[in-house]
């Protein structure tokens, strides 16, 4: 009787996986040029940044989730457990990287124009001023040891703005939603600014598209 | 004890000075940088945060002291880390560079990892698995004189009952700049440029000369 309990979800999961169809996730094009950013960011970079790197992160986050799908037809919830490290890094680097291309723009497409709407308002009422914000994610970004990202936010919870870091590829979830990313792994800046990353935050204002950011807030409230 | 800010600020001091001759696995551009910038900020932001560490402790502020932890943590880590890097590596064409500099240390490595070649696999798949920035480290448990393949993650050192035998650096700014994305390069060539002499010595009980 116990068995059977037991066994029972496994063949609904088992049918489940069978008749669903997993679409495999796909490197994003960019909607501007590799060297559209300069000189904020070389093409250079932005060439393997978005066809090594990114892609990259797309093949084994497709890797990880059929390995998973499999651990999951098997009932190995072990197996599960121990994907997670993959699932969470590849899976965290493939919506970062989506969510940064994004909130990026050539100047000729109003990168770096300041914000305005209902996000200006609560940059002013959280930060005092837009200069002010890329004080503190400035020093968020530097303040990072090791490879990360610093996002600003809005907390859901509280409907408050918020500068938050995480390392590695963790991407923003729960009450946390993704405004704005900054990408402080060195792969980001290397080639162009070697050690000198405080140049490189500096710098990338000039190409953030505070439209993506705009758009993500207001969809968020 | 209380240190005196003067020596604080003058205990940390680089010594060694990197090679051209790393090349072609690590380029002479790489560890200038990866030396005299990336270890010289180390080394910096260790003498600040020490001497901000002896100043809390002469007031005797127990706050800042801990405050103060984790970047000591880094920097420190940093410091000891590329410190204990720089003297692992050698030179290809010198004898250094040949396992059979380290005649205990690779019937170590036999004993445990079946045959050299097992243990290079091994440890290359331990380094290509790290997530972000860190290190990886052959160690060698002080008790049970183990050998064991370690990873530590951003600048943490190798602490606690384990002797670091040699490391190598998985941080971006190591090969960036010659080998981009592909890491697995990287760490192919640096099997060339280990300093098993070194090794051998820090198998043996020493720590290479290093007091950190």
């Amino acid at each position: 009787m116990s068995l059977l309990r037991i066994a029972r979800p496994t063949i609904v999961r088992r049918s489940l996986l069978t008749t669903s169809i997993r679409c495999k996730h796909t490197l994003p094009s960019l909607p501007y040029d590799y060297a559209a950013l300069e000189p904020a960011i070389s093409g250079r970079i932005m060439e393997l940044h978005h066809s090594k790197h990114h892609q990259t992160y797309v093949n084994s986050l497709n890797s990880a989730e059929e390995k998973y799908a499999e651990a999951v037809s098997a009932n190995d919830v072990r197996g599960q457990i121990a994907l997670q490290p993959l699932l969470r890094f590849h899976g965290g680097g493939h919506i970062n990287h989506t969510l940064f291309w994004e909130n990026l723009a050539p100047k000729s497409s109003g990168g770096g124009e300041p914000p305005s709407g209902n996000l200006a308002g609560a940059i002013t009422v959280t930060y005092g001023s837009v200069e002010n914000l890329k004080k503190n994610m400035n020093a968020s970004l530097a303040g990072i040891q090791g490879s990360g990202w610093s996002w600003l936010v809005r907390d859901n919870a509280t409907g408050a703005l918020q500068i938050i870091a995480m390392p590695n590829q963790d991407p923003v979830v729960g009450k946390y939603v993704p405004l704005l990313g900054i990408d402080a792994w060195e792969h980001a800046y290397y080639l162009q600014y070697e050690n000198r990353k405080a140049e490189y935050f500096s710098a990338i204002w000039d190409v953030v598209n505070w439209k993506a950011a705009e758009a993500r807030y207001k969809a968020a409230t | 004890m209380i240190l005196d800010l003067e020596s604080g600020t003058q205990r940390f001091l680089v010594t060694y000075s990197p090679l051209q001759a790393l090349e072609p696995y690590i380029s002479g551009q790489i560890m200038q940088i990866h030396h005299s910038r990336h270890h010289q900020t180390y080394v910096d932001n260790l003498n600040a945060a020490t001497a901000n560490h002896v100043r809390a402790l002469q007031e005797n502020d127990v706050r800042a002291q801990i405050n103060l932890q984790q970047a000591i943590k880094f920097n420190g880590g940093g410091h000891i880390n590329h410190s204990l890097f720089w003297a692992n590596l050698a030179p290809a064409d010198t004898s250094q560079a040949k396992p059979e500099s380290a005649p205990k240390l690779t019937e170590a490595i036999s004993a445990k990892y079946g045959s050299y070649d097992g243990f290079k696999d091994e440890f290359t798949g331990v380094l290509l698995g790290l997530q972000g920035s860190g290190w990886g480290w052959l160690v060698k448990n002080e008790k049970t004189e183990q050998l064991d393949i370690v990873i530590t993650k951003d600048q943490d050192p190798v602490v606690g009952g384990l002797a670091p035998i040699f490391g190598i650096d998985m941080w971006e700014h190591a090969y960036y700049l010659q080998y981009f994305n592909d890491k697995a390069s990287y760490v192919n060539g640096i099997w060339n440029i280990i300093n098993w002499d070194t090794a051998e010595g820090r198998y043996l009980g020493g720590r290479g000369g290093l007091k950190l």
